[in-house]
């Protein structure tokens, strides 16, 4: 989990550099505190059994791997508000394909995605327009496509999907641990998608670190002037990120269509929400130039845990909605806080 | 910005009443100047060419204006809002809380808000200064503890609707108060009252963002937000002003969407007014970065986005392709936009 940044502080102190772990991996405390005062307060309706833990994981996972091509497009100062749509159209794409077999009905879904990225990356960096304005009008245009491909009604798979690996895309159970504590049997399922997303996050974290794109990614929003002056390719990495996450969002739809069986263009509403939601409360900075893939899975599963948790609480959906929407705003003050604490530290004279 | 001052349909603080003059360079920023009025004249054209018997009658005419109205009157707010170089997204949240508000005072049957007009009264006035708390609740987090509009918005977007939710406890509010539905339900001379309360909101705001202190102000702060705080623009409080505003118009735009329904129901009063308005703003020529906006720009924004719904559902075409062809739509006009900013 490590932090990339060219935005060095010209001297740390201690407070500085606490305020700065606070800032990064705050998440993660707070994950902890979560998970076990969840555990203490609603464990014996199962909260760690292997039941709850299992859909947790396998629905969170649709929204992990949004929320990983979003980190990378937010650390260059862009955002794409089209990955729900993206991953309705993908998933619409993949029940219309599913009679071929589970590998085609994926692949043509990630390329619907990565095609959706190139547009996006393409008009961006080729017209110099605001991404927040692109990736709205692909946002409205995606879920209109989708609704035309699936014939304005649900597109349900091919009866051949039962036998041809779609079955498996949801439920193959990879590794499984379970521990019998009396009355409690605490487990853990890797499912595919789980597995997919570990996969995902490895791959993603290595490519943000240790690569020259990684880097550029980072250069590009800390300051696009000074790196386009360094010979930094701006046009080709906005793209390769906006590719990136539209990718990860059909491959999100190939995983939707093989869980709900179908390709609903009515699905998926907010995601773009909850995945920006994550990121943001993973630490990585809106204003880019800073930030982690680590983080943001925590992130993801923060979120996924407290809703899962509000759900236990028996609160209905609107409070949960309220409550998630106070949890952002805890998060996002206690970010700015911190960030500009370090910002005022590291200056000061 | 070489060959003199292209014309724009925009106001900015330093070019606050652009006057119109004919060179050789401007007949292409002519053409940029006017492609909204273009777009929305070829619109009319076209239904009135090719679907004569259905666009020219009263009722036609009477249901645009009334579907219209709401979009207009949020994105008068937006347009301010983006004017200074924020968005807001939250508001058909705000569309809806105003809107359950009102629906729970109407009914009431307890004292102040069973008393006959007194009731009626408050359940317009309060839902617009409940919103407007919420909208300094943005302005707060905008402006003091220095937050991008995005994310700030986006929580109310987020937990609006919910709030709204709780409030009814998640259910329809069916009423039946034909005096107080007047502003969604009435006519006066056979105009729409909503289209008529639309009307006089763009006008004031027009008039307020191209000749008031105040509406320099908000231009200059999307302008430059340092120059105009180094320049004694009260920056802080432009910014309270228009998410108030922008929260306000989007409160009214709730009670009359609950007017012409006769029921609040919060799951859906608003829902993706937020785009619906974003995209008249951005069709309508104001630049979403701030500093430039037209007031009558997003009016004709909105009867595009408008007129083209009409058109394609008319011709037969689904909502699948009304979705494409606004965001088309929405593309087209940045574009546009960004040759003459250049």
């Amino acid at each position: 989990m490590t932090v990339g940044t060219l935005d060095a502080p010209i001297r740390t102190d201690r407070r500085v550099r606490l305020a700065a772990l606070i800032q990064r991996q705050g998440a993660l405390i707070a994950l902890v505190l979560t998970v076990v005062l969840g555990q203490a307060i609603y464990g014996d309706k199962g909260f760690l059994g292997e039941f709850n833990v299992t859909n947790l994981l396998r629905f969170n996972s649709m929204i992990a791997l949004l929320a990983l091509g979003m980190t990378f497009v937010i650390i260059t100062g862009g955002i794409d508000l089209s990955v729900g749509s993206v991953a309705v159209l993908a998933s619409v794409v993949a029940a219309n394909m599913s009679g071929h077999g589970v590998w085609i009905a994926t692949a043509a879904a990630v390329l619907v995605g990565a095609a959706v990225g190139t547009f996006n990356g393409g008009v961006i960096a080729g017209f110099g327009i605001q991404p927040f304005i692109v990736t709205l009008a692909t946002l409205l245009a995606g879920r209109g496509l989708a609704l035309w491909l699936a014939d304005n009604s649900v597109a349900q798979l091919a009866p051949e999907a039962f036998t041809n690996g779609f079955i498996e895309l949801n439920n193959s159970r990879l590794v499984e641990w379970s521990v019998d504590r009396g009355d409690q049997t605490y487990g853990l399922v890797v499912t595919l998608p789980v597995a997919i997303v570990i996969v995902a996050y490895l791959i993603g974290s290595i490519l943000l670190n240790f690569t020259r794109f990684g880097r550029s990614v980072l250069a590009i929003g800390g300051n696009e002037e000074a790196t386009r002056l360094a010979g930094v390719p701006i046009a080709r990495t906005t793209i390769a990120v906006y590719v990136i996450s539209g990718a990860l969002a059909g491959l999100a739809g190939a995983i939707l269509a093989a869980q709900t069986f179908s390709g609903n263009p009515n699905e998926a509403i907010g995601w773009e929400l909850s995945a920006i939601a994550a990121v943001v409360v993973g630490g990585t900075l809106l204003t880019g130039g800073l930030g982690s893939v680590g983080t943001t899975l925590v992130g993801v599963l923060l979120l996924g845990v407290i809703i899962n948790l509000l759900g236990l609480a028996n609160l209905t959906p609107y409070w949960q909605q309220v409550i998630r929407g106070l949890f952002l705003l805890v998060v996002v003050v206690l970010q700015s806080r911190l960030v500009g604490f370090g910002r005022r530290r590291a200056l000061a004279p | 910005m070489a060959g003199g001052e292209p014309v724009r349909p925009g106001r900015t603080a330093t070019n606050p009443a652009p006057r119109f003059a004919w060179t050789r360079h401007r007949a292409l920023d002519l053409m940029q100047t006017y492609a909204g009025a273009i777009a929305l004249v070829l619109l009319i054209l076209y239904n009135v060419i090719f679907n004569a018997s259905a666009f020219l009658t009263v009722n036609a005419i009477r249901v645009n204006l009334t579907q219209v109205a709401e979009i207009v009157i949020v994105a008068v707010g937006m347009t301010l809002v983006i004017a200074t170089g924020g968005i807001d997204l939250s508001v058909g949240s705000m569309m809806a809380i105003a809107g359950v508000v009102a629906a729970t005072i109407l009914l009431s049957d307890v004292a102040p808000w069973n008393v006959p007009y007194l009731g009626g009264a408050l359940a317009y006035v309060v839902p617009i200064l409940v919103v407007a708390v919420f909208g300094a609740a943005n302005a707060f987090l905008i402006a003091n503890m220095r937050i991008q509009p995005i994310i700030a918005t986006l929580i109310l977007f987020i937990s609006g609707r919910g709030i709204a939710q709780v409030i009814v406890g998640g259910r329809l509010q069916s009423f039946r108060e034909p005096e107080w539905q007047v502003i969604g339900q009435g006519r006066v001379l056979g105009i729409p009252v909503q289209a008529i309360i639309m009307i006089v909101i763009v006008a004031v705001a027009a008039w307020v963002l191209a000749r008031t202190a105040f509406g320099r102000y908000v231009l200059a702060v999307g302008g430059n937000e340092e120059a105009s705080r180094l320049a004694g623009v009260p920056v802080t409080r432009v910014k309270y002003a228009v998410y108030i505003i922008s929260a306000m118009l989007a409160g009214l735009a709730g009670l009359i969407s609950i007017a012409i329904n006769s029921a609040a129901d919060p799951a859906n009063i608003g829902r993706n007014m937020e785009l619906s308005a974003i995209a008249a703003v951005a069709v309508g020529g104001t630049s979403l970065l701030g500093g430039r906006a037209t007031i009558v720009g997003t009016l004709i924004g909105s009867l595009i986005i408008q007129l083209t719904t009409y058109t394609l559902l008319t011709e037969g075409l689904t909502d699948a392709w009304v979705r494409v062809v606004t965001a088309a739509a929405i593309l087209a006009a940045v574009l546009i936009q960004r040759r003459s900013t250049r």
